[in-house]
């Protein structure tokens, strides 16, 4: 099968230019600006829509996207309530009050039954000796470092619950920090043999409901991917400290409100699809070198604004909307409707895909019910009579048959209702 | 999706408008439709905040929760909702009509019409649904006692919203912008039709305005709000978080003067966030209502109004709310009376509809065309028996995939089984279907008058229409359900964990 020309294979790439080339090459993408680090949400969504050249170009420069959608007239409408986000931090504060003491009663109790040892609680948001009071702290070097530390301590056999940890990942050569909600908790399962060595769980807190059960598919879904990125991190810390991954669970436990109450309650998720998931794609990051390495060299993404010379005036920006505009059209999208969801840029591909008249913005099941055809200017002819070239052949009948069938259709007066229902 | 939605949906973008994708209305339209449009807090599970809903365009009715993370208030909200809910239906249940006794059931009385309601989209069902399912087990006495209305409320959302809604065919709760999209094509993504103020922009554009345009537009929440049950973060943010701290401060300081502005604020706020939609769904309803009923319909509402009938009569039996989960044999129950409504719906839309059945002559399921040659007088003996089985042979354009053998009917004469003989290319283009008539031509030797098709009349043939009707799966009752399935449920017991479940 031809590979299709957006995702050029690795070995061409690699050939073509060296790792040093290709980073000095994104960071004259992104101009002179700091770079927008990874996080784990922004790394689950690399998982979304992999085959689109332009979301992995912007986001491997760690290009602002959101500002950028700003500046091309194209904001991306995003935000959470601030209803949302207070009754998620009240709800986190909850689940870890007392040192997580609710936690570890939950992974006690019905229905999960965990064989979990008493655990020393541990915030390495906070230095040692600081004020407890203190906000958490930003030093994320000095943070990764504590968490290290602490895992080497786990270990050795500890039983240790870490709150704020830090953990790092290598996102396309740069390093991403991750921080999961809470903590890697030793525990057994249920009906483990007493041999069994204890298995770190990550726990991720979401506000959203279980009602009977049952929670948004979505949601979890989105938090799983989450989770799998700290799994993923945690485990190649552990490789690093020469202990063996697996001693990461495979599962992680999602602590969600249960029905219309705050109290919490503890789920079992496997994410070992997930976690297979988020590693194709972080292993397919690498080969971003073939993908700019045919780029225009006049290609950039320079969102930096000049203080202006007169105080009151607007700043002079290295780029204009027109420029950036230019620059993204040379990178191809793989917009489909979905973007909309995950993506900064969406509106703007929309509109872009809009005016090219593609099958892609009507989505992919429009598409493929077209037989294939990209462009609803031909598809729509070659419905109405016009030639098919050889290779359009069946999707030309498909369409035909359809124009036909709905033309006649239409000509067909629909059955009458019967005087009498009954 | 069919190929042949999938043109209309290109044509609707290239056009810049919607294109129809059927002839008939496939739902029914209530002479007084209850129109319901909920608004919920945000990141609460079944907070509501605001309802706008009524019967009359001109005369909406809001209810509203100040502080909705107040149990009081909640409880107040779903009783007034109660008081604007329980008469409309109560009306419906008055009269009734006697149906006949049948072979499997006894002469019984059906109520004469049902309610329905009509939400702007799937959303708002799920909120009615959660709404429902927090209300129908509090009770009027134990620790959290409530007004006897309002279990009575979730047990009717509940009706609503979880066992009619997913219903196929069931019109007495419907989402509007579902209902849209199953009888429009719009030029956007079926993701983007869940925003009915910008689907219904591709359908019915303002003057001077392609639907395209309209659309965009109507996805800016500045200028149209969104049509819940979410609200615009930025209105959250900017209108509604200051509001309910100005409220709730002054209820601190006891400050009834101010607490009475900050509450006319927040309605006003609330109003003109759901005014919009509510227009909008009147002018939804309208574009619907321009569309001619389908054949069935009257024949769907019936079943509606019998299952009306019957959930009526269970709540003055006394039988306990809806459980939070069904038992084995209910949900096996539930999976093929779900199944069977589908099929059933499938296909009188298709009898019903030349457009939708057009779908199916695309997909090969189905053709059409003249028929060019019948030999009526065709019969198959047994010995000394006969029996009529005339010969029709049609020319259609459509490519016949189909083997021989294969058993069809017509949306014409649906009782009549048709089997396939051959196929063969004609010389003319297009293709000569052979086909042999097999039942429907009454108990005679000859086929009844007017039951064999004459040279010349245009015929549908479809497999699906001879499909044998799906026949319940036997079940045992419930008492006996067998141990690999958990045993007899429990029965009903209300728990005091139910009544004082917490809505913090």
């Amino acid at each position: 099968m031809p590979m299709s020309p957006s995702v050029p294979q690795a070995t061409a790439g690699a050939a073509a230019q060296s790792p040093a080339v290709t980073a000095a090459r994104l960071d004259a993408l992104r101009g002179p600006v700091a770079p927008r680090s990874h996080d784990a949400r922004t790394i689950a969504a690399l998982t979304v829509n992999p085959g689109c050249s332009r979301r992995a170009v912007l986001d491997a420069a760690g290009v602002d996207k959101r500002k950028l959608s700003e500046r091309i007239g194209f904001p991306a409408r995003y935000g959470q309530s601030p209803f949302a986000i207070t009754r998620g931090l009240a709800f986190e504060k909850q689940v870890k009050a007392d040192g997580c003491a609710a936690l570890i009663e939950l992974l006690r109790g019905e229905p999960l039954h965990f064989d979990v040892p008493e655990h020393e609680y541990v915030d390495l948001g906070v230095e040692p000796d600081a004020d407890p009071a203190a906000p958490v702290s930003v030093d994320r070097a000095a943070r990764y470092e504590r968490t290290r530390q602490l895992f080497a301590r786990v270990a050795a056999g500890e039983a240790l619950l870490a709150d704020h940890p830090l953990l790092r990942l290598d996102v396309g050569g740069r390093t991403a920090y991750v921080e999961p909600d809470v903590v890697a908790l030793s525990a057994r399962p249920a009906g483990a043999s007493a041999g069994m060595p204890a298995r770190l769980y990550v726990a991720e807190v979401k506000s959203f409901a279980v009602i009977d059960g049952q929670a948004d598919p979505a949601k979890v879904g989105a938090a799983a991917t989450q989770a799998a990125v700290y799994v993923l991190a945690l485990r190649k810390l552990f490789a690093e400290l020469d202990v063996d991954p697996r001693i990461v669970a495979d599962d992680v436990l999602l602590i969600c409100p249960k029905d219309f109450a705050n109290q919490p309650s503890a789920h079992l998720l496997d994410v070992r699809r997930q976690i297979a998931a988020v590693e194709r794609q972080l292993a397919r990051l690498p080969r971003i070198g073939a993908l700019i390495a045919d780029l225009d060299p006049a290609v950039d993404f320079d969102l930096a604004v000049d203080p202006p010379e007169t105080k009151g005036e607007p700043g002079r920006e290295h780029r204009n909307a027109a420029e950036l505009t230019k620059s993204l059209t040379m990178i191809e999208a793989r917009y489909a409707p979905e973007c909309v969801t995950n993506c900064e840029m969406a509106f703007h591909c929309r509109s872009e895909a809009r005016a090219a008249g593609a099958a892609d913005a009507l989505g992919r099941s429009v598409r493929d019910s077209l037989g294939g055809i990209d462009s609803l200017a031909e598809a729509i002819a070659v419905a109405d009579g016009a030639a098919a070239t050889a290779e359009r052949q069946e999707a030309a009948r498909l369409l035909r048959a359809a124009a036909r069938a709905y033309e006649e259709a239409s000509r067909t007066a629909p059955r009458a209702a019967e005087p009498e229902a009954d | 999706m069919s190929t042949l939605t999938a043109l209309a949906r290109a044509r609707a973008a290239h056009a810049g408008r919607a294109v129809p994708i059927t002839a008939v209305r496939h739902v029914h339209l209530s002479e007084e439709p209850l129109v319901l449009i909920p608004l919920m807090q945000a990141g609460e599970a079944a907070a509501p905040l605001a309802v706008m809903a009524g019967t009359d365009r001109d005369a909406p009715r809001l209810l509203l929760v100040a502080q909705p993370r107040n149990r009081d208030q909640r409880f107040d909200f779903l009783t007034a909702l109660a008081e604007l809910l329980v008469p409309y239906i109560a009306e419906r249940r008055e009269h009734t009509e006697t149906v006949e006794a049948t072979k499997n059931h006894d002469e019984w009385e059906r109520c004469t019409d049902a309610p329905q309601l009509i939400l702007p989209n799937p959303g708002g069902v799920e909120a009615l649904r959660l709404l429902g399912r927090s209300a129908r087990f509090r009770t009027v006495d134990g620790p959290y006692p409530v007004d006897p209305r309002v279990p009575l409320l979730g047990r009717y959302l509940t009706w609503f919203a979880d066992d009619r809604a997913p219903m196929p065919g069931s019109s007495v709760c419907l989402a509007l912008t579902s209902v849209l999209a199953q009888h429009w094509a719009t030029g956007q993504s079926a993701l983007e039709d869940q925003h009915l103020p910008a689907l219904l922009s591709w359908i019915d554009p303002p003057d001077g305005m392609s639907g395209s345009e309209a659309a965009l537009r109507a996805e800016d929440p500045d200028a149209v709000p969104p049509a819940g049950p979410s609200t615009d973060p930025a209105f959250d943010t900017g209108v509604l978080a200051p509001l309910v701290r100005a409220q709730e401060e002054a209820r601190a300081a006891e400050d009834m003067r101010a607490v009475t502005k900050a509450e006319d604020e927040l309605k006003a706020a609330l109003t003109a966030q759901l005014e919009p939609t509510w227009r909008t769904m009147w002018q939804g309803i309208d574009v619907l209502r321009s569309l001619p009923a389908a054949a069935s319909d009257l024949l769907r509402w019936q079943v509606d109004r019998g299952r009306f009938t019957d959930f009526m009569a269970g709540i003055e039996e006394g039988v306990p709310p809806q459980p939070k989960r069904p038992s084995a044999v209910a949900a096996a129950r539930r999976l093929a009376d779900l199944e069977a409504a589908q099929q059933s719906y499938d296909r009188t839309q298709a009898i019903d509809d030349p457009l939708v059945l057009a779908r199916y002559r695309v997909g090969g399921e189905a053709f059409a065309g003249r028929i060019t040659f019948v030999d009526a007088e065709r019969q198959e003996t047994k010995g000394k028996r006969a029996w009529p089985r005339p010969l029709v042979v049609l020319h259609t354009e459509d490519e016949v995939i189909l083997r021989p053998g294969v058993k069809l009917a017509s949306p014409a004469r649906v009782n009549q089984t048709v089997r396939l003989r051959a196929v063969r290319p004609s010389e003319t283009g297009g293709y000569e279907v052979e086909l042999e008539l097999q039942s429907g031509m009454g108990r005679g030797k000859t086929p009844e008058e007017g039951s064999v098709p004459l040279v010349g009349e245009e015929r549908c043939y479809a497999t699906f229409l001879a499909e044998q009707r799906g026949t319940r799966p036997e079940l045992p009752e419930s008492d006996k359900t067998p141990w690999t399935h958990g045993g007899p449920p429990w029965p009903h017991v209300p728990r005091a964990e139910d009544q004082a479940e917490d809505w913090q």
